[in-house]
């Protein structure tokens, strides 16, 4: 079937199987591979992408459920001249990461989570990521980046 | 994990979702935000021929006031629910229960519509729903009725819904913006509850009703009766298991889960005391 997305504001037309999921559909058919395919049973979030401004775990989504909406990856956050978004800026300037394998997911979620909630509270930050697990459980520096996100955007 | 091929429809009405789905019969399945059918179907637990995808029948996603009840689309997202001020004001307990469903990501998407068409005994707001005596609207090609929800959930991902039948309404009886608790047991964040509890308060009488101790979520009868009848709450918070059919899993044998049960059905009595 014939799907037509906007993804990171530009147009992408594609004939897909209609069981393709929109994890597979961003990663093989429109070549970003920054969105990581980690439990493929929607629990870790490392799918993590924004549909309509809205996180959503992108392996539990066809990509014809998207057909007509707007999707924004990881890749789509840095400005055209590479100036990181907010939300990266924070995750690289507190660490918030070791292996970075949920990373992308995790920024995705964040920046969902802070259009929802510009004034979280710490708990309000690990209750709102509560979709997305660290393996390497460096919970710490992301929860810390998404409140200095938050602060900065004041 | 990819799902076994499916043909794809896309409805953008009731009537022709209800049309598609007697054209294609047994095979096919209604498909609204995806959270249950799509796991299933990656696991190829679940195989159906067609997919109907309903999530785009605008006139079915809505919270409304009816007078005495509050009336939901069934396409209306966990998100809507727990942010409606509506249901704040009328039946608080809802958007407190959605609140606690999956994560936001699974609340963006999935519906309460398609989690109580599911039947699943491990989810969050079909108690609620039971505790609350709430009514299911169901619509077919050949009319529509009503069913109510302690007769809705038949078994183990089973309900009365007939496979030509879409579920379309949700009919919430009023209950007020305090006088509610739910209490989810799990392990870590986001997962399914391994038993809940929810208590609320109608009418000056106090609903009880219980996640994952059955193949159907259930009301705490025994406990409703005790309290009716004068019981404390310690005394009566001990009948919660009675009744129940708990499964044993991975993670709670029978015994735990009866366990559980009492102790949460006192604490979200307590609170809403």
């Amino acid at each position: 079937m014939k799907i037509s997305v906007s993804v990171n504001g530009v147009s992408q037309d594609h004939d897909v199987e209609p069981r393709t999921l929109l994890v597979q559909y961003l990663r093989e058919d429109c070549g970003l591979t920054g969105t990581k395919v980690g439990c493929d049973t929607s629990s870790c979030g490392a799918c993590t992408v924004l549909y309509e401004g809205e996180s959503v775990k992108s392996c539990t989504m066809l990509a014809a459920q998207a057909d007509g909406g707007s999707i924004t990856t990881i890749e789509g956050l840095a400005g055209v001249d590479g100036t990181l978004h907010p939300v990266q800026q924070a995750f690289h300037d507190h660490h918030g990461l070791q292996c970075g394998y949920c990373t992308a997911g995790m920024v995705m979620a964040a920046v969902g989570f802070l259009d929802e909630n510009p004034s979280p509270t710490e708990r309000d930050v690990r209750e709102g990521l509560e979709g997305n697990l660290c393996r390497c459980t460096g919970y710490h520096n992301i929860v810390q980046a998404v409140l200095a996100a938050a602060e900065g955007a004041k | 994990m990819i799902p076994a091929a499916f043909e794809y429809v896309r409805a953008t009405s009731t009537d022709e979702a209800l049309a598609v789905i007697v054209e294609y019969g047994d095979d096919a399945k209604f498909l609204a935000g995806g959270m249950s059918l799509l796991p299933l179907m990656k696991l190829r637990l679940a195989t159906p021929t067609v997919l109907v995808d309903v999530a785009r029948v605008s006139d079915l996603s809505y919270i409304n006031d009816a007078g005495d009840h509050v009336a939901i689309g069934a396409l209306t997202r966990h998100r809507d629910l727990e942010t409606s001020q509506l249901l704040a004001k009328e039946c608080g307990v809802i958007p407190a229960v959605a609140g606690q469903v999956g994560d936001n990501q699974v609340r963006h998407r999935g519906t309460l519509g398609g989690s109580v068409a599911h039947g699943d005994p491990a989810s969050d707001l079909p108690a609620a729903l039971v505790a609350l005596d709430a009514t299911f609207v169901v619509r077919s090609g050949s009319g529509e009725r009503t069913i109510g929800a302690s007769d809705f959930f038949t078994g183990f991902l089973e309900t009365a819904l007939r496979s030509d039948e879409l579920l379309t309404e949700i009919r919430v009886p009023k209950s007020g913006a305090s006088g509610f608790n739910y209490q989810k047991f799990n392990r870590r964040a986001q997962d399914w509850a391994i038993v809940g509890a929810v208590a609320a308060t109608v009418g000056g009488t106090k609903r009880v009703a219980l996640v994952n101790m059955g193949n159907t979520p259930v009301r705490a009868s025994a406990v409703e009766a005790a309290l009716a009848g004068g019981a404390t709450v310690a005394d009566a918070a001990m009948a919660a298991a009675q009744g129940c059919e708990p499964p044993t899993d991975l993670n709670a044998s029978v015994e735990y889960r009866e366990h559980l049960a009492r102790v949460l059905v006192r604490r979200a009595l307590e609170a809403c005391a």
